[in-house]
């Protein structure tokens, strides 16, 4: 990219073919002044501003009736009594379906156990008068209107044979059993840390307790969908298109191309946009009414029916030597899961990888209880582990006396400390060095409680962050260029609010040679290519190895047809790149035809192919994580006792960014959902029944506009040579370190060390 | 939600009327009993829309205040004599829900919001004496750490949610209240009961009374007042515990003062025993506490709730310091 190319533009080559060891990195990760890494504004924007993105619960079907849910009100039993007839009866139902009528279901697999499973349990669903869990959902009326619907649930009355059920947390860990994430067991042990624990000079050794959490995105769970004969229609909102079509398909025993999902727009995912009981509850009350079925959860529905994170009570120990390096570190615990599904809350993921110990112990151990099954919520285990670790390392630095930057620094390592392989890209350090200048982290006083403002306690807080980069199998594209060059890429992926549209349009108009506005990226329907989870952060990487897979087939297919009378006639695919709304010879770019005149030349009005990205092959050479710096500033009451954040910086380490603008907003709202969990989020799960008593917004405290401060991102923008498009997926960081950092300067501030979440002022008067 | 009739109230006769129906609900913004209905906690056969009686916000001569039962508590907060002469009251309201809520929100609806207790608010899977009398508390062994700390019995531990009555509490506000036959007023400070065996039954107003207005009696330093509201986030919760005070001194004394807390009983707590250890008394850091001592000597805590006593009693002593301030 010469300057010297700059009148005729310069070429970009194609992607990598392979993610060998030796392979090159994607030429467009370091691609500059361009469309990538630009503030693009969100190419959805628009729609969703003047309303007109049309949701699940707004997609509008002939015929179509509402959908409520009943629940149940125990945790486990039989259902004794089920009366009915009234709700029946009420005006305008259409069908009560209870587990006496409910045509018969298959039972479909739990996430993570089959390529395809996006269930959050496998249990059957209202097939038998048991109850699982306090909330299931235990009949669904159809009626002409939701309020009807509504109205007629009300008039369900029930009553149970209850049985004993485990939903006190300290009976359930009497039956702990290691943990395995899918099927590899959460245990590592190198050398004897408990041992190189005790003999070591200096030790911190605490238990922190993270609550269960449950999931609140803007958009309830929502639902529209029809039956034409064996065929299956659903509008959904959900993370997983090409999963949740296979899964529904597993349920009623038909083919998944007999399912076809489309969710071109979701309301927020977070981990809780999988397959829950209401999409499959709606299908089967629809095949029996014989009529389409709208179902939108309630938000307490959301509660009742959806899982959340679970809780987690994890043992962090250091033993370090004078100079602050680790001689053991010991990352232990459990957390709650169900009989029905296997998310085991993998909290010991940053120990794995963050600081370079002589002797590292971590395990996780799970403990189930009778409660609706837990699930993925924004960085399951790294968002409770690094609170709990990041905190450990504060008390530690606080016990020797050294900058906590200071001694994370002094343990940085080398390689993986587990798997020994090298790092793709860390840049940790330059991130923790970078945002300590701009947040002013020299201006913090080594001694707690030094700085206040009248009533208000002023203290800083550090944390690292930390995610995984994960690229899964299943990665493919589609895309048709036509005669007048515009291309548009069909990818079975979803965009949830983070920007993903808009990215890969940049990313896919970059790579082609043409304008954004001539290149259409669309997604959220299971008839397009790809098997794609927006989920672990990974679809960044998945959809931009697909983009360059798909691009290299594009390629060929034109220069076959580009034939012997171009000027690129007898070059392979290495030889080119695109410019200029075509193609060029990389070395001889004045050898260059358009895409219209190829097609044009062919007689063609478009050409379209399709392409599987391929394997994650980086992921086996080499160790791959994102990382963050956090720092926070907070000013809690010396009277109240209460907490408000007053700066917060969040300084990344997650390769090349792709948007500057929506990966700001994505890392600020990881970070603000890391302040909820840090200060307020809390699920009253009663321990008594397993009921969940504040499945409401007013209730369940997220963060409103006054508890936010500005939140200043920085990163490194260093991409990743390792990666497509040399970038990570940023969805899950920010809520990572988050929590340990505002726990940190509460310990700052006032010299109180709370380790149980959240800090709410009861924990600090 | 049950279906219900819905009829608009010309004025405050039409309204009491077409209420004839024990099951009849005067609807004022809605923004709790339209809650309460979406829960089928609350049922009524027909909703009588009292949002067309009079709002209007009334300067007395000798100072008080008469505030129309429909006034949207936005307005209430935003009166310029009310902002002036009754800080507490207009931060009071302000303190409280959202600003939608507060503008569709009513002062008559504002007194007679329920509380918010979850137990209360789980028509299927919780026991409340408050929604079924004789049924049982589960918040007494249950998630009780925005519970009641004084007042309390052992049919009912909730307390009451509003702000604004915190402050209409330490100003002796009076409610006007009209019936078929009847028309009569109540001290707000006698408006709401405390729970005893019968947590049902939350206020002294007859089936049928309706709330045409609140009156606010003058109070010289009422000037001199505030409203100090802890909470779980800045906005948008509950109080753990909330104080309006207003303090008038004379040298380094207390000549007078009114003290109401919220988020510490099943009504708003007027603090008599703290507002008479006080008067008369040097006002000093000391004094304040012992005030708070003295009118938190009979809190009862709960599983989850015992900080509030504390929490009670810094945040009076803080506040009644600011005023202290403030005057000197």
């Amino acid at each position: 990219m010469s300057a010297g190319n700059s009148a005729i533009g310069a070429a970009m080559p194609l992607g990598p073919e392979n993610w060998h060891e030796s392979g090159a990195p994607d030429p467009i990760a370091r691609h500059q002044h361009g469309l990538v890494g630009a503030q693009v504004s969100r190419v959805d924007g628009p729609l969703k501003v003047k309303g007109a993105a049309r949701f699940a619960a707004e997609a509008t079907l002939e015929g179509m009736v509402y959908a409520a849910l009943a629940y149940s009100t125990i945790p486990k039993g039989r259902i004794a009594t089920l009366e009915t007839s009234a709700a029946e009866k009420a005006p305008g139902v259409v069908l009560v379906m209870t587990h006496r009528n409910a045509p018969r279901m298959k039972t479909i697999p739990s996430f993570l156990t089959a390529e395809k499973a996006m269930a959050g349990d496998d249990l059957p669903v209202m097939q038998d008068d048991r109850v699982h869990w306090n909330g299931q959902p235990i009949a669904v009326v159809l009626a002409e209107t939701q309020e009807q619907a509504d109205y007629a649930r009300s008039l369900i009355r029930v009553s149970y044979d209850p049985e004993p059920a485990v939903t006190a947390f300290e009976q359930a860990k009497a039956a702990r059993r290691p943990a395995s994430f899918v099927g590899e067991p959460l245990k590592n042990d190198i050398k004897d840390a408990e041992a190189a624990l005790s003999a070591a000079p200096y030790k911190v050794d605490n238990i922190y307790r993270t609550p269960r959490h449950n999931h609140n995105a803007m958009e309830p769970h929502a639902a529209t969908l029809a039956w034409n004969g064996d065929e299956l229609i659903v509008h959904d909102c959900t993370q997983g298109v090409a999963h949740t079509a296979w899964s529904l398909a597993q349920a009623f025993g038909i083919d998944e191309k007999q399912v076809r999902i489309t969710a071109p727009y979701v309301g927020g995912g977070f981990g809780g946009k999988g397959l829950w009981q209401h999409q499959v509850l709606a299908a089967a009350a629809s095949r029996l009414a014989g009529r389409p079925v709208r179902v939108t959860l309630s938000r307490e529905g959301v509660y009742r029916v959806v899982g959340g994170r679970t809780n987690t009570e994890q043992r962090v120990a250091i033993g370090a030597r004078a100079d602050g390096r680790f001689e053991a570190l010991i990352h232990t615990g459990v957390a709650a899961l169900t009989k029905h599904n296997n998310m085991s809350e993998m909290f010991i993921f940053p120990a794995r990888c963050v600081y370079s110990a002589a002797s590292l112990k971590l395990a996780v151990e799970v403990a189930p209880m009778d409660m609706l099954a837990n699930t993925f919520m924004r960085a399951p285990g790294e968002s409770v582990g690094t609170f709990a670790l990041e905190s450990a390392v504060d008390e530690l630095a606080d016990k020797l006396a050294i900058d906590p930057i200071e001694l994370r620094l002094r343990n940085e390592p080398e390689k993986d400390p587990i798997s020994g392989l090298p790092f793709s890209s860390r840049h940790l350090v330059e991130a923790y060095r970078a945002g300590a200048e701009r947040f002013g982290w020299n201006r913090r006083s080594s001694k707690p409680g030094a700085r206040r403002d009248g009533e208000w306690l002023v203290g800083m807080g550090v944390a690292t962050a930390t995610y995984p980069y994960y690229r899964m199998p299943g990665g493919a594209a589609r895309i048709t260029l036509t005669r007048n060059g515009n291309a548009t890429v069909e990818i079975a992926a979803h965009e949830m609010g983070m920007g993903t549209a808009t990215v890969h349009a940049q990313v896919a108009a970059t790579r082609l040679g043409l304008p954004i506005g001539q290149v259409n990226v669309v997604y959220g329907d299971s008839a397009f290519p790809g098997v794609i989870i927006a989920g672990g952060s990974q679809q960044t990487a998945s959809v931009g190895a697909a983009i360059i897979a798909v691009q290299r087939a594009l390629v060929i297919e034109l220069l076959r047809l580009a034939g012997n009378a171009s000027p690129l006639a007898g070059l392979g695919p290495n030889d080119v790149g695109s410019r200029d709304g075509g193609l060029c010879k990389l070395d001889e770019p004045d050898r260059y035809e358009s895409y219209e005149s190829i097609l044009s030349r062919a007689r063609r009005d478009e050409v379209s192919v399709e392409a599987e990205a391929s394997p994650p092959d980086e992921l086996t050479h080499w160790s791959m994580h994102s990382f963050g710096a956090m720092f926070c500033e907070v000013r809690v009451n010396a009277v109240t006792a209460e907490t408000r954040v007053a700066r917060f910086l969040g300084s990344f380490d997650c390769g090349r960014i792709l948007n500057a603008k929506t990966a700001a907003s994505q890392f600020r709202g990881g970070i603000i959902m890391g302040l909820g969990m840090a200060l307020m989020e809390e699920t009253q799960f009663d321990e008594r029944n397993g009921r969940i008593m504040n499945p409401s917004l007013s209730e369940y405290h997220v963060p409103v506009h006054m508890d936010v401060p500005e939140i200043d991102i920085i990163w490194t923008d260093i991409p990743d040579p390792r990666a497509p498009t040399g970038a990570h997926g940023i969805g899950e960081i920010g809520i990572t370190g988050t929590g340990a950092a505002v726990a940190n300067a509460i310990y700052n501030a006032t010299g109180k060390r709370v380790r149980d979440l959240p800090i709410t002022p009861d924990k600090l008067l | 939600m049950t279906p219900f009739t819905y009829v608009r109230a010309a004025d405050a006769a039409d309204a009491i009327r077409l209420a004839g129906d024990p099951h009849a609900r005067y609807l004022g913004g809605g923004t709790n009993l339209v809650d309460l209905m979406r829960q089928t906690i609350e049922r009524p056969s027909r909703l009588v829309d009292i949002t067309g009686l009079p709002s209007a916000i009334e300067e007395h001569k000798d100072g008080g205040l008469f505030i129309g039962a429909a006034a949207r508590n936005t307005a209430v907060a935003a009166h310029p004599a009310i902002r002036r002469r009754y800080p507490m009251l207009a931060r009071a309201i302000v303190a409280g829900a959202s600003a939608q809520i507060r503008n569709m929100a009513t002062v008559g609806g504002n007194i007679l919001q329920r509380t918010r207790c979850a137990y209360f608010y789980d028509q299927a899977g919780a026991r409340c004496n408050k929604r079924e009398a004789g049924q049982g508390c589960d918040a007494i062994d249950g998630f009780n750490r925005t519970h009641a700390i004084l007042g309390t019995s052992s049919f009912c531990v909730a307390t009451h949610p509003s702000d604004m009555c915190v402050a209409l509490s330490a100003l002796d506000a009076i409610v006007h209240l009209k019936s078929r036959n009847c028309e009569r007023t109540l001290p707000l400070n006698e408006t709401h009961r405390l729970p005893g065996d019968r947590p049902d039954i939350e206020t002294m107003l007859e089936p049928g009374e309706l709330i045409t207005a609140v009156a606010v009696p003058a109070l010289s330093f009422a000037t001199h007042s505030t409203y100090r509201k802890v909470r779980d986030r800045a906005s948008y919760a509950l109080a753990l515990i909330s104080v309006a005070a207003a303090l008038e001194l004379d040298g380094g004394t207390v000549k007078d003062v009114r003290l109401a807390l919220g988020g510490v009983a099943h009504r708003p707590w007027r603090a008599w025993k703290a507002e008479a250890t006080l008067r008369g008394q040097p006002a000093t850091e000391e004094a304040f506490r012992a005030a708070a001592e003295a009118e938190l000597a009979d809190a009862k805590p709960l599983r989850d709730n015992g900080f509030k006593i504390e929490l009670a009693r810094r945040t009076i002593a803080a506040v009644l310091n600011q005023l202290k301030g403030a005057e000197a």
